[in-house]
C-alpha cells in the first residue's frame, strides 16, 4: 500500500489511460450545455480598441510631417527605401525588355549553365507574352529591393548569431514569432508608419523575408568545421581573417540557400503587399480575387510562379554548384554574348513588350472556369456542403455560443496537457488578449475554419506521407510535385480554390489544405523513413505483417515528426485562412481586408491583424510542446 | 626546475577547469577532488590538473593518454587556443600567458604551429593555397608563398598535387597537407594533436615514418599527442602518460616499460613486447667468478631483441659496456629466461 502511495495516485491506477481526458471532455460538455449562450462576446464594429486605432491613424496622418519621430526617422527610412526602389525601377525600365532578357539570361548562364539561361530567357519573355510586362518589372524591382535589404541586414545578423550563442539565444524567439505571424498582420502597422505605396510594400516584404536570411546564415556559420577554424587560429589568423578566409567561404553554399529562401518568401509577400498599394503583379491578383474573376488573376499568378521558378532555379544552381569548378570559358563566352546581345538591342527594339505579341486569355479562362463551375457543380457543391454542414457549422456555433471562460479553460487544459504549463499560460494570455481586443467572435469563427482545414490537411498528409514512405515508386512520383508546390507563393493556391468553389468559407479551407499538405506529407514521410533500418529489420524478423510494422513500429517512432507536421500544418493553415478573407472566408481575414479598403474600418483591420498573430501564437503554443515531449505516459507520474 | 633558457617549452603548474565557476574552484581546495566528485559538487570539469614538464630543443616529446585524459586540452593550452585557468607556459624563453593578443598571434604565426586530428583543411582552397595559408595571413606576397609551399609539398612527398582540392586526396595525403601547412611557416615548435588516429593502420605507419624522417631532416621540437601506446613508444624520446588531467609518469619508453610508476601505467604497458623496448642495461648482471669475458661487446643501450643474434653467434656471454667501462654480462640463459617469463627478473632488477 505504501509503495502505491509513493507512485502518486493510487485511486487512478485501476482506470484506463484515457479516463482523465474523457472525464474532462464530459465535464466540458456538461458545462457547455448548462452555460450555453451566456457570457458570449458578440462582434461589435464599434469596439473601443478599433476606434482608438482609427483615431490614432487620423492623428498620424495629420501629424506625419510635424512629429519628430516621423520627421527625422521613419520618413527618412521611407525616402531611402523609396529611392532604392525608384533606382531599381529606373534601371530596369532603361534596360527595356531586350536588356532585361539578355542580363537575366547571362546571370542564369553564369549560375547554372545554358539550360538555366534558356529558362531565364523564356521566363522573362513570358512576362511580356502574358501582357504583364510593366507590372512584372514593378514586381521585379520591388523584390530586388526587399531581397537586397533583407540580405544587407540579415546576413550580418546571421553571421553574428552564428558566431555567438548569446546573440542566437536572443534572436531565436523573435524569429520564431516572426515566422508564425500571418502575412496579413504586418501590413496595417506598416501602413500606419510608412504610409502606403512601394516603400511600405518593400519594407513589409523585407520583414517577411528576413527570418530565413538570418536563420540559414546563422546555421551555415555554426556548421563550419571547428577544426578548420581552430587550424586558422593556430596559425595566428586574426578574427577578421578567419571570418573572411574560413567562415564565409565554407558557409557559402548554405548561404546561397538563404538567398534562395529569402527570394521565395519575398515573392510570396510581394503580392500581398499590394493591399497597401505596392505596385506590381499583386494588383491584378488582388483585383481578380476581389471580383472572383480567375481570368484576371491567372496570367498574373502564372507570371509570379514563373518568376519564382526562374529565380529559384538560378539560386539553387548556385548553391549546388561544384565548389571547385571554375566557370568555363565557354560559359563565360555564352553569358557575355547573351548580355551584349541584349544590351545592343536596347536602342533597336521597343522598351516595352510590343502589344501585338501578347496573348490575352482573360475571356477564355473565365469561360473555362464558368464551364467547370456549371459542369462540376454537383461534385464541388457536395464536397463543400458536406464539409460546411458536418464540420464547419457545428464547430463554429459551438465556439461562438460557448461562454468565453469555458473556451479559455478548454484551451488552458489542452495546452497544459500537450505542451506543459508555460506554453499553456502563454496560450491563455493570447486568448484573453483577443477577448479584450473585441474580436472574440470573429476569432472563434476563424479558429473553427482553421480547425477543419487542419483536420483535413492532417488526414490527407498522413495518408500520402505513409504511402510515400512505404512505396519508393510513389515517393519518386510525388517528390517533384511537392518540390514544385513548395516554391509557389502562397496566394497561388487561392486560384484553383476560387475557380472550383467561388467565394465561400470553404474556398479558404480548400486553399489552405492544398497549401499545407505538401510540407505535412514531406515531414511525415521523412519521419517514417528516419526510423532506423535495424529496428524495422528486427520487427520484420519477428514476423510482423506490414500493417503491424506500420502501426506498432513506424508510426509510434515517427511520432515526433508527425506532431511537428501537425504544428507546421496549423501555422500554415492559419496564414492561408486569413488570406482567405479575400475570397469570402469572412471573420478575421475579412476584417483585415476591410481595414485597408475602408478608412473608417482601419482600426478594426489593424486590431484583426494583431488578433491573427495572437491566434497564431496560441495555436503554436498549444501544439509546439508535443514534439518536444518524449512520451505522453511519462508526465502522469512526475 | 632546470634552467628554463635551454628548454624549448616549459610548463609549470598548468590547470584548466571548464565550467561556470572555474576560478572559484581553482582557489578552493575542491580542485584536489577527483573528477567525478568535482563535477558532482561544482559542475566544473578539471581537464588539466597541475601539469608541469619541460621539452628540450629538438626533442620529440609525446603526451599519451586515453580519450578524456586531458591531453588535447593540454596541447591547446600551450598556445592558448584554449585559455588555461592557471599556470606558466614558456616557449622559446617567452611567457605565453602574459603575451598580448597581437603578440600571441605573432607567436602562432612564426614559432609554434599545429597539426590536427581531423586535418582542418579548407575545402574551398587548392592544396597549395592550404599549405600557403599560414604565410598568406602573415601577408607574404602570392608568388613567394607559393614558391615556399611548393618546396614544402615536395618535402612531404606531395609533388604534383598542388592544384588538387583536399577532398580529392586520400586521408593520408590530406594529413600530409596538414603537415605541410604546419611546416610552411618554419616554426621552431610543432604540436601534433593525434594526427594519425583517423588514418588506416598501414597509412598510419607510413606517416609515423614520415614524421621520424622529417624530424631528422628539419630538426624541430615536436610535441606529439596520441592515445596509441605503440605510436608513443615508436616516436617519443620521452613520454608523459596522462590520466584524468594529471601526468602520472614522465620518462623514456624504457623507463615506462621497465619501471611503471603505478598500476595504471603497468596495465598500460603490459602488452608491450619488452624485448623490443628494454635495453641490456635492464638485464645485465655482474659476471660470476670464472665466467668467460671473451664474448662479443655491446653497448648498454642495445635493445634486448637486437642482442639475441650476437648471443647466439657466440658461446660466451655478451659483455655489456657503458662507454669504456664494463657494466655487466648477459648470457643465453639470462636472455631465454627474460624472453620466456618476462615479469620477474625485470621487476626484481629494477
Amino acid at each position: 500500500m505504501s509503495s502505491a502511495t509513493a507512485v502518486g495516485r493510487p485511486a487512478r491506477l485501476g482506470l484506463p489511460r484515457w479516463a482523465a481526458p474523457a472525464g474532462a471532455a464530459v465535464l466540458f460538455a456538461a458545462a457547455y450545455l448548462v452555460f450555453r449562450d451566456t457570457a458570449t462576446l458578440p462582434h461589435n464594429k464599434e469596439a473601443a480598441p478599433f476606434l482608438a486605432v482609427t483615431e490614432l491613424r487620423e492623428w498620424i496622418d495629420d501629424n506625419r510631417n510635424d512629429n519628430p519621430l516621423f520627421l527625422y526617422f521613419l520618413n527618412y527610412i521611407r525616402l531611402f527605401v523609396g529611392g532604392l526602389y525608384d533606382a531599381f525601377h529606373t534601371v530596369l525600365l532603361a534596360l527595356g525588355w531586350p536588356g532585361i532578357t539578355g542580363v537575366m539570361g547571362a546571370l542564369g548562364w553564369l549560375s547554372g549553365g545554358r539550360w538555366i539561361a534558356a529558362l531565364a530567357v523564356g521566363g522573362v519573355s513570358a512576362f511580356g507574352l502574358l501582357g504583364l510586362w510593366e507590372s512584372s518589372v514593378d514586381t521585379l524591382a520591388l523584390v530586388a529591393v526587399a531581397v537586397l535589404l533583407s540580405l544587407a541586414v540579415g546576413i550580418p545578423l546571421g553571421v553574428w548569431a552564428g558566431l555567438s550563442w548569446r546573440v542566437r539565444r536572443v534572436l531565436t524567439p523573435v524569429l520564431d514569432v516572426m515566422q508564425i505571424m500571418p502575412t496579413f498582420a504586418y501590413l496595417a502597422p506598416l501602413a500606419l508608419f510608412f504610409h502606403i505605396g512601394a516603400p511600405a510594400g518593400a519594407i513589409a516584404t523585407m520583414i517577411y523575408a528576413i527570418p530565413p536570411a538570418i536563420r540559414i546564415t546563422a546555421l551555415a556559420i555554426s556548421e563550419v568545421s571547428p577544426t578548420a577554424v581552430e587550424a586558422s587560429a593556430s596559425l595566428g589568423a586574426t578574427g577578421r581573417q578567419t571570418l573572411f578566409k574560413v567562415y564565409l567561404p565554407l558557409a557559402r553554399s548554405t548561404m546561397a540557400l538563404a538567398v534562395n529562401q529569402t527570394i521565395m518568401m519575398a515573392l510570396s509577400m510581394v503580392v500581398i503587399a499590394n493591399l497597401i498599394s505596392a505596385p506590381g503583379l499583386g494588383g491584378d491578383i488582388i483585383r481578380g480575387l476581389s471580383r472572383a474573376q480567375v481570368g484576371i488573376m491567372l496570367p498574373a499568378g502564372v507570371a509570379v510562379v514563373i518568376m519564382a521558378v526562374v529565380l529559384d532555379r538560378m539560386t539553387m544552381a548556385l548553391s549546388r554548384r561544384d565548389a571547385h569548378a571554375a566557370t568555363s570559358r565557354a560559359d563565360l563566352a555564352g553569358a557575355g554574348a547573351l548580355a551584349v546581345a541584349g544590351l545592343a538591342l536596347i536602342p533597336v527594339l521597343p522598351r516595352v513588350w510590343p502589344e501585338n505579341l501578347t496573348v490575352n486569355v482573360v475571356a477564355e479562362v473565365n469561360d473555362a472556369v464558368r464551364w467547370a463551375e456549371t459542369n462540376w457543380y454537383p461534385v464541388t457543391t457536395f464536397i463543400k456542403d458536406v464539409t460546411t454542414r458536418a464540420l464547419l457549422n457545428p464547430l463554429e456555433s459551438l465556439l461562438t455560443s460557448a461562454p468565453w471562460w469555458l473556451v479559455a479553460l478548454a484551451v488552458l487544459a489542452a495546452a497544459w496537457r500537450v505542451s506543459g504549463l508555460r506554453p499553456a499560460l502563454t496560450a491563455l494570455a493570447c486568448l484573453l488578449a483577443i477577448a479584450l481586443l473585441g474580436l472574440w467572435e470573429h476569432s472563434m469563427m476563424t479558429m473553427s475554419t482553421v480547425a477543419v482545414a487542419v483536420l483535413v490537411t492532417l488526414a490527407i498528409g498522413l495518408l500520402l506521407g505513409v504511402a510515400a514512405a512505404r512505396s519508393p515508386r510513389f515517393s519518386a512520383v510525388q517528390r517533384p510535385i511537392l518540390d514544385a508546390a513548395q516554391t509557389m507563393p502562397a496566394f497561388v493556391y487561392l486560384l484553383p480554390a476560387l475557380a472550383l468553389f467561388g467565394t465561400t468559407r470553404f474556398t479558404a479551407i480548400f486553399a489552405s489544405v492544398i497549401y499545407a499538405v505538401p510540407p505535412v506529407v514531406r515531414l511525415v514521410e521523412d519521419g517514417i523513413r528516419a526510423v532506423p533500418a535495424t529496428v524495422v529489420e528486427a520487427a520484420a524478423s519477428a514476423g510482423s505483417t506490414p500493417r503491424q510494422l506500420l502501426w506498432k513500429v513506424q508510426l509510434p517512432m515517427a511520432r515526433r515528426a508527425i506532431l511537428l507536421a501537425a504544428n507546421q500544418g496549423i501555422v500554415m493553415t492559419l496564414a492561408m485562412v486569413v488570406i482567405g478573407g479575400l475570397v469570402g472566408a469572412g471573420a478575421l481575414g475579412y476584417d483585415v481586408v476591410l481595414g485597408f479598403s475602408q478608412r473608417t474600418d482601419f482600426g478594426m483591420g489593424f486590431v484583426a491583424g494583431i488578433a491573427t498573430v495572437l491566434l497564431g501564437v496560441m495555436l503554436d503554443r498549444i501544439t509546439q510542446g508535443a514534439d518536444r515531449r518524449s512520451s505522453p505516459r511519462k508526465r502522469k507520474f512526475t | 626546475m632546470g634552467d628554463s633558457h635551454s628548454a624549448a617549452i616549459t610548463v609549470e603548474g598548468l590547470w584548466k577547469i571548464f565550467g561556470p565557476k572555474a576560478q572559484k574552484v581553482l582557489d578552493s581546495e575542491d580542485r584536489h577532488l577527483d573528477p567525478a566528485a568535482l563535477r558532482e559538487k561544482t559542475g566544473c570539469t578539471a581537464a588539466v590538473r597541475d601539469v608541469g614538464f619541460e621539452v628540450r630543443p629538438g626533442e620529440v616529446f609525446v603526451v599519451m593518454g586515453l580519450s578524456g585524459s586531458g591531453k588535447s586540452t593540454l596541447v591547446r593550452c600551450l598556445t592558448r587556443l584554449i585559455e588555461p585557468s592557471a599556470g606558466d607556459i614558456t616557449i622559446g624563453g617567452e611567457n605565453i600567458g602574459r603575451a598580448s593578443p597581437a603578440r600571441l598571434r605573432e607567436i602562432r604565426r612564426h614559432q609554434v604551429s599545429m597539426v590536427f586530428q581531423h586535418f582542418g583543411l579548407l575545402p574551398h582552397r587548392k592544396v597549395i593555397d592550404n599549405v600557403a595559408y599560414g604565410l598568406e595571413i602573415q601577408g607574404t606576397p602570392r608568388a613567394a608563398r607559393h614558391e615556399r609551399a611548393e618546396e614544402i609539398l615536395s618535402l612531404v612527398g606531395l609533388d604534383g598535387h598542388a592544384d588538387a582540392y583536399p577532398d580529392q586526396l586520400s586521408g593520408g595525403m590530406q594529413q600530409r597537407v596538414g603537415l605541410a601547412r604546419a611546416l610552411a611557416v618554419d616554426p621552431q615548435v610543432m604540436l601534433f594533436d593525434e594526427p594519425f588516429s583517423a588514418l588506416d593502420p598501414l597509412i598510419r605507419r607510413d606517416m609515423q615514418a614520415e614524421v621520424i624522417r622529417l624530424h631528422r631532416e628539419v630538426g624541430k621540437t615536436l610535441v606529439f599527442i596520441t592515445h596509441d601506446l605503440s605510436e608513443a613508444l615508436k616516436l617519443g624520446e620521452r613520454i608523459a602518460i596522462m590520466r584524468a588531467g594529471s601526468i602520472v609518469q614522465l620518462g623514456t619508453a624504457e623507463e615506462l616499460v621497465g619501471a611503471p610508476a603505478d598500476d595504471y601505467v603497468a596495465d598500460f604497458v603490459r602488452d608491450v613486447p619488452r624485448s623490443h623496448v628494454l635495453t641490456l642495461r635492464w638485464l645485465c648482471r655482474s659476471p660470476e667468478p670464472g665466467e668467460s669475458l671473451d664474448g662479443p661487446e655491446l653497448p648498454v643501450s642495445t635493445v634486448i631483441r637486437d642482442a639475441i643474434a650476437a648471443s647466439s653467434a657466440s658461446a660466451h656471454p655478451i659483455r655489456v659496456v657503458d662507454g669504456d667501462e664494463l657494466a655487466g654480462v648477459v648470457d643465453r640463459v639470462d636472455l631465454l629466461s627474460f624472453l620466456s617469463g618476462q615479469e620477474t627478473p625485470v621487476r626484481a632488477g629494477a
